[in-house]
């Protein structure tokens, strides 16, 4: 992305709490994402990022606090509200059905059905541009070492299932992807091939989350990083100013957070 | 602010990374040794996993040709065993919906007679119009098969378990509602002959001779027909198989696996109370001790035809060509003259040999 910088971020969270019984899990938390960019979010264990998360893709209702996509409140009710509203989600675990083929999977949940009577009243599925589609998606993202669409998905390596649920997202997320922990099963390879992957969408204007343990790969890729200890945000930090000692010490509280960095 | 800072040093591949670049660029390549045959016949049969049942049902019932001379393919032998599964079909159908979500239905066979019986007593006993009695037959099954989902989805119980305790919930039911009175063939004539239609046989000539075949068994084919459809091309179908794969994954696809689950167990109750319906016709009455092994036939049939327990895996023609392959080794069986103990000998031996199959053609995706 070359453009001028939106003055608005595309997906905002304000002043976020979620309390599970004793355990504050989001303490007044804030979250911004930009138009266009790979925002990493890095925190220890425990420190609540998956809960932000969840929050942001429905998974969570806060108990106070308020979200906003492209500056409208929204009120995710569930995942499914949040898929409705463009925010897709690539999971730690993928949410694939492995008995089912590469172009089911990718239209699992909100496949398209044939034209006129077949496909209204008889609920006839269209096959052939369920497949036609899977294959464009996939193609453009350079996934075309997958040649067989309707081959199951069991049968595909680590990093294709992972290119099966990223293009899926692609396609679908219209406004934001989320990918929770992308590289963590894979290989050194095949990480370097999903790097690419979210390099590519990023080219696209497609505005990533990266959730990951992994701080090489974090640094690589993000645009921003967002630390997060003790239910907020503790630090908005830019690759190119800190290193990766220092993200881990902001994180871990060896060190002291800069001031929150200003967005714009 | 996106387009700064995008490439100082340590942007890009770290350090270790950068000897990918000689790397072979194929992703994940294993050394292809020659595949065996036997690894070939896997993999076949792990794409084709209907392929196992039909290949059965060809030797089998060439080998009782052999065995049992021309008798075992004339035409009037070839209906009966299509008779005689008629009612396993039926309820394998239902049964197969259920364990493709990797689920288990006890009270198949306790549904199916109790909508036989609720048909026959309405009708003949309690005066109500067949017009009427029928549906509300039907109903009944699709109400118990309900409550099966129910307790299922929303109270968390184990399928097993919960249709052990319907089973013999239903089956008391049927008891008590019956008074354990058998409504004999001349009273449903009399009063509900619509009951009987599914024994109506239309007669299929044949230059070998003439072969009865039952309005049940069309009404079998038709069933799969569109069970079928429903499950490979709408999405309700695709939902079921997902749902039976991965729960987990199905719900985060965002497929409401619980409606699905609900609307299996709803529909499959159904399924069996037509089963009730066909078995009238095939016994002629209605009677509280009818189809007691249709249970465990049913769930024979199903694993027979490849449909894995283990859910998200198998098919309707499976279980039909599972069904006809009980009918073909029973009624070869007792053809050659053997004893009915062997015939369930060949059926328990065939149970094993097919959950064994289709454990070791799983092992490739392993």
């Amino acid at each position: 992305m070359t453009e001028a910088p939106a003055p608005q971020p595309i997906l905002m969270g304000k002043g976020l709490v979620k309390r599970y019984g004793r355990v504050t899990a989001l303490d007044h938390a804030n979250f911004d994402l930009m138009p266009g960019e790979i925002l990493g979010v890095i925190g220890d264990n425990g420190a609540g990022k998956s809960t932000l998360i969840k929050a942001l893709c429905g998974a969570v209702i806060p108990d106070h606090g308020e979200i906003f996509l492209d500056g409208e409140q929204v009120n995710f009710r569930s995942p499914m509200d949040a898929r409705a509203a463009g925010i897709e989600t690539v999971y730690q675990n993928l949410a694939l059905s492995p008995a089912l083929s590469i172009a089911d999977n990718m239209f699992l949940g909100r496949e398209r059905r044939k034209p006129g009577f077949l496909g209204k009243y008889l609920y006839w599925l269209d096959r052939g541009r369920m497949q036609r589609e899977a294959r464009e998606h996939l193609s453009s993202l350079g996934l075309l070492t997958i040649q067989n669409i309707n081959q199951t998905v069991e049968t595909l390596s680590g990093g294709q299932r992972q290119g099966v649920a990223v293009a899926r997202a692609a396609a679908f997320g219209s406004r934001v992807v989320i990918m929770d922990e992308p590289t963590a099963a894979l290989g050194v390879k095949e990480s370097r091939r999903v790097l690419e992957l979210m390099l590519g969408l990023k080219k696209r204007g497609l505005p990533i989350i990266l959730i990951s343990h992994n701080m090489p790969h974090v640094f690589e890729v993000s645009d921003r990083i967002h630390i997060h200890r003790l239910g907020r945000r503790i630090a908005l930090i830019r690759p190119s100013q800190h290193s990766m000692s220092d993200a881990v010490a902001i994180m871990t509280g060896a060190m002291k957070p800069p001031a929150e960095e200003q967005t714009t | 602010m996106t387009s700064t800072g995008d490439t100082p040093a340590q942007r890009g591949p770290a350090d270790f990374e950068r000897v990918l670049t000689g790397a072979e660029t194929t992703v994940a390549a294993f050394d292809e040794e020659k595949p065996t045959p036997l690894k070939v016949v896997q993999h076949f049969l792990h794409e084709h996993p209907t392929a196992v049942p039909f290949i059965v049902l060809i030797l089998s019932a060439l080998i009782f040709s052999v065995l049992v001379g021309g008798r075992f393919f004339a035409p009037f032998n070839l209906s009966l065993v299509l008779q005689q599964v008629t009612i396993i079909g039926v309820v394998g159908i239902a049964q197969t919906l259920i364990i493709l979500t990797a689920g288990i239905d006890l009270s198949v066979g306790a549904i199916m007679v109790l909508a036989s019986i609720i048909m026959a007593r309405s009708a003949v006993v309690w005066g109500i119009p067949v017009a009427v009695a029928f549906p509300l037959g039907i109903l009944t099954g699709f109400v118990c098969g309900f409550i099966n989902g129910a307790l299922v989805t929303h109270v968390r119980l184990p399928p097993f378990i919960v249709t052990l305790g319907t089973w013999s919930i239903f089956g008391a039911l049927v008891l008590f509602i019956s008074r354990s009175e058998t409504i004999r063939q001349q009273d449903i004539d009399a009063t509900a002959s619509l009951l009987q239609f599914m024994g109506t046989r239309i007669q299929i000539v044949t230059p070998w001779g003439n072969a009865p075949v039952t309005y049940g068994s069309i009404l079998m084919i038709l069933l799969a027909v569109v069970v079928w459809y429903t499950l490979n091309r709408t999405p309700f179908g695709r939902h079921i198989y997902a749902t039976g794969d991965d729960p987990d994954a199905a719900r985060l696809a965002g497929i409401n696996t619980d409606r699905t689950l609900l609307a299996v167990y709803a529909i499959a109750g159904a399924i069996c109370a037509v089963g009730g319906w066909v078995l009238i016709g095939r016994i002629g009455a209605a009677s509280p001790l009818a189809g007691q092994t249709a249970n465990l036939d049913s769930i024979t049939a199903v694993v027979i035809g490849g449909t894995s327990l283990f859910g998200g895996r198998g098919s309707i023609v499976g279980t039909l060509v599972g069904a006809l392959i009980v009918g073909v080794f029973r009624n070869g069986l007792a053809l050659y003259g053997l004893d009915n103990l062997w015939q369930e000998f060949a059926v328990g031996l065939l149970i094993i040999v097919a959950v064994a199959l289709d454990q070791w053609i799983r092992k490739v995706a392993a």
